[in-house]
């Protein structure tokens, strides 16, 4: 049977998608930067059936405009790393720029967290572009969307040429030889970019996936170097749209969601928090307000335009169990949707090919069509 | 056998202190023996991080190389290799241990305090204090061919640039007053006004501004952990840590001299001597008889310094590749070649060449040793060897004396190389009185029995 259409990640950063979430959270406010509210979040994602969650980051802090919502929040990887650690079918996929960042870290960082999912790894790339950035960096300032459409072009190509450098069977351990690794299968990547080279190899194996599932805005980077493009549109009709001309191999829309939850409807919380903070709406991002029930058609709609969605719920504590309770279960029955299968990569969960190494050398065996471990 | 009366030594008190390396690079971990795990599979690190917290480590601890080491060439290749960034490992770990501490090794050259400080922050909050930092630097331009930045710092600065990066995190980690964050969703904001401060440097290596984004976790802050052993390093260890690594735990009055040293240059820092623990690197082999013992350290060292591995030190002591030689023949006959030295297989092993190579050939001669045999005995050392009463009354002495507080142990399989350890040794340190039978606190800063944070 091949796999239901429709992937469902979503975002699980701070208290939710609304500036003023946290005065609804099922938490004091401080608990928010727990490794306990962490692994439930985490838990109550896995436990819904999504196939992936994100983390939003930046080394500035995450805020509000007017300066009253949540000032602190734990770098994405770390957290990433916590939660696979707590999960066990989960896709995870952080935020992390390469504007200021080094890609050599960035691309350890990415597969060490794959490791430690045993391929469950994604990767978000993000952008730095307030130049406060470059003040908490400590670095120059990278300005202009040209010059950091750059440094995320080419800190997305190290890292993919360094996840490239070791061979899937660069270990040898030939004890006849006294040789633990055969340097012929491991590669420098010797790039040259426009600001700076990077030699190589990497200092981490070839993650399980070979590459980690790359996910990026549409237009950002160039499109064949990304495995879902991240696009957006007013309507579903505009999502499709720009789906189609990402180029990528999977397009995956932004919805933001507020849910009728037990005892409010979702304009009422809506109204709550407005008496805080606007939400402020974004064309790039469709955004469904309503019951349970609405959203799943909208999904169902959705589910012949894009290959999936990323959800960024109003209120985590609020949305997350509506999603739950109403919304996947009822993707699921229609098959619509699936659970990802224990097991699974995030890559295979995404019908997506396990890619050989491009500096594969002669000799090495092709790889299965269909890997599971 | 006799034992030490522990009411007629200076520290009578004293408890020893374990933590455990994954994995060691260099020829030190032993690939070829088919209870060799894997060295990268996450259920390797957890097997080894649970036993060391079944025998009440005080912390886990990850080692950080930039740049895979080269010989004759190319990449190395008869060494193990590879391994994940550790932050991200000890991330994962937080998740599934309960109180052993989680120390990164991280570089202070090619990284920025800024996000170095917040990753180590974040560690520290997701595992509820246990986060600890091994302190590195690197100066040399073949590591810097890995990064943006290239090799832009001499090697004299690269103290300076640690020194100040130190400061700068130090600053991030404190830039939270206790109890910043609101305590109920009806407050005005998330962050109590004028809890949450600004870091502004402007130093010899940075110029940095920002705001810090975590509060500090159960222990205040990461506990700092220090390996260098240059004169250098020994006072940067002396003015800026809590835990300095050594490579002098093997010899009582060597172990013993290191540490006189450093409380010397503690005291000239204007620390309490008792402020910096001291914990040796080393290898611990374990045998129900001393001859058993003695037999499989044997077994030890004959799979770690295999002929192969034997060229591969003396190419680097003789200065160009002996790869084609005989191991097992007698020493080469030329002398050694002394160049210029680039960073290329970690940390020089020998200052001076043409007097290590003056003393093997005697003791070749006089012995009549082959060459692996002669890297073998006189090669790089470490480690103690023993019964685990022998060992328990051995390490009572050091730890009672004054010359270590601990060991980092590296086991030299893995992932079960801790396990006669946690099994047989500890239960005898225990009986002694020198170790601990319980975890009393929850914090790396309270295993290591460190003064709070101010």
């Amino acid at each position: 049977m091949p796999r239901p259409a429709l992937h469902l990640a979503v975002e699980i950063d701070g208290d939710g998608a609304h500036p003023a979430a946290w005065r609804r959270a099922a938490h004091a406010p401080g608990e928010l930067l727990s490794p306990r509210r962490l692994a439930r979040t985490a838990a109550a994602a896995e436990n819904a059936g999504f196939t992936l969650v994100t983390l939003e980051d930046s080394i500035l802090p995450p805020g509000s405009a007017d300066g009253t919502g949540p000032v602190g929040r734990i770098g994405a990887v770390e957290r990433a790393a916590f939660a696979a650690a707590s999960t066990s079918v989960l896709g995870i996929a952080p935020v992390l720029a390469t504007t200021y960042a080094e890609p050599f870290h960035v691309s350890s960082q990415i597969a060490s967290l794959d490791h430690v999912s045993a391929g469950r790894a994604g990767w978000v790339v993000g952008t730095e572009e307030d130049p406060a950035a470059a003040r908490a960096w400590g670095r120059p300032v990278v300005g202009g969307a040209d010059a950091i459409a750059r440094e995320a072009r080419d800190g997305l190509r190290v890292v993919r040429d360094l996840w490239d450098s070791w061979e899937d069977d660069a270990v040898i351990r030939s004890v006849a030889t006294s040789r633990y690794l055969d340097r012929s299968r491991l590669h420098y990547v010797d790039f040259e970019g426009e600001t700076y080279s990077v030699k190589g190899p990497s200092i981490v194996p070839r993650p399980p996936q070979g590459r980690p599932v790359v996910l990026a805005p549409a237009g950002l980077v160039p499109a064949e170097l990304t495995d879902v493009a991240l696009v957006g549109g007013p309507t579903p009709a505009g999502a499709g749209a720009a789906a189609s001309a990402a180029g990528a191999p999977l397009a995956f829309a932004e919805v933001e969601v507020a849910l009728d939850a037990p005892r409010e409807t979702a304009r009422e919380r809506i109204a709550d928090l407005e008496r805080y903070a606007p939400w402020e709406g974004r064309p790039d991002r469709l955004r469904y307000t309503g019951p349970a029930a609405g959203l799943v058609e909208l999904l169902a709609d959705l589910a012949g335009r894009v290959d999936g969605v990323r959800l960024r719920p109003l209120v985590l504590d609020e949305d997350l169990a509506v999603l739950s309770r109403l919304v996947l279960p009822e993707l699921f029955v229609r098959r619509l949707a699936a659970r990802p299968l224990p097991g699974t990569t995030l890559r295979t969960s995404l019908g997506l090919p396990r890619p050989l190494s491009r500096f594969t050398t002669a000799g090495a065996a092709a790889p299965a069509p269909e890997e599971t471990r | 056998m006799t034992r030490t009366d522990p009411h007629d030594v200076p520290r009578p008190d004293a408890r020893l202190h374990f933590g455990v390396f994954f994995q060691g690079v260099n020829h030190w971990t032993i690939w070829s023996d088919p209870s060799s795990g894997s060295q990268i599979d996450p259920a390797s690190f957890l097997r080894v991080a649970r036993a060391a917290e079944r025998g009440l480590f005080d912390a886990f601890f990850l080692g950080d190389g930039l740049r895979l080491r080269e010989s004759e060439g190319g990449v190395h290749e008869l060494d193990v290799a590879g391994r994940p960034d550790s932050i991200t490992q000890l991330s994962a770990l937080a998740a599934a241990t309960e109180r052993i501490g989680l120390v990164s090794t991280s570089n202070t050259t090619f990284n920025e305090p800024g996000d170095l400080a917040r990753r180590l922050a974040g560690l520290d909050l997701l595992s509820g204090g246990r986060a600890g930092w091994n302190v590195v630097t690197t100066h040399n331009a073949w590591t810097g061919e890995n990064f943006r930045r290239g090799g832009f710092l001499d090697h004299a600065d690269r103290y300076r640039r640690a020194e100040e990066f130190l400061s700068v995190a130090r600053a991030v980690w404190n830039g939270w007053a206790q109890g910043a964050v609101a305590d109920s969703a009806e407050a005005r904001s998330w962050s109590v006004p004028g809890a949450v401060g600004r870091v502004r440097v402007e130093g010899a290596h940075f110029d940095v501004d920002l705001a810090p984004t975590l509060p500090r976790s159960a222990q205040g802050h990461p506990v700092i952990f220090q390996a260098g052993d240059s004169g250098e390093g020994r006072d940067f260890a002396a003015r800026n840590a809590d835990v300095v690594f050594s490579a002098h735990g093997t010899d009582f009055d060597d172990a013993l001299a290191f540490a006189e040293d450093v409380r010397r240059r503690l005291r000239a820092a204007g620390r309490a001597e008792d402020a910096l623990r001291i914990l040796p690197g080393t290898e611990i082999v374990i045998g129900a008889t001393e001859k058993e013992a003695e037999e499989k350290a044997r077994w030890v060292r004959l799979h770690q310094v295999t002929p192969a591995v034997a060229l591969g030190i003396a190419s680097r002591l003789w200065g160009f590749d002996l790869s084609g030689r005989d191991a097992d023949g007698p020493l080469p006959a030329e002398d050694p070649v002394v160049a210029a030295y680039e960073g290329r297989f970690g940390t020089r092993w020998v200052d001076d060449p043409r007097a290590v190579v003056a003393e093997w050939r005697a003791k070749a001669d006089a012995n009549g040793w082959s060459l692996r045999e002669t890297v073998i005995e006189l090669g790089p050392q470490r480690g103690h060897v023993g019964t685990p009463a022998g060992l328990a009354e051995k390490f009572a002495r050091f730890v009672r004396h004054g010359a270590l507080d601990g060991f980092n142990v590296s086991p030299y399989l893995v992932p079960d190389g801790l396990d006669d350890i946690v099994e047989l040794l500890v239960p005898e340190l225990q009986e002694r009185g020198v170790y601990r039978t319980a975890y009393t606190g929850t914090t790396l800063r309270e295993h290591l029995g460190l003064a709070p944070v101010a």
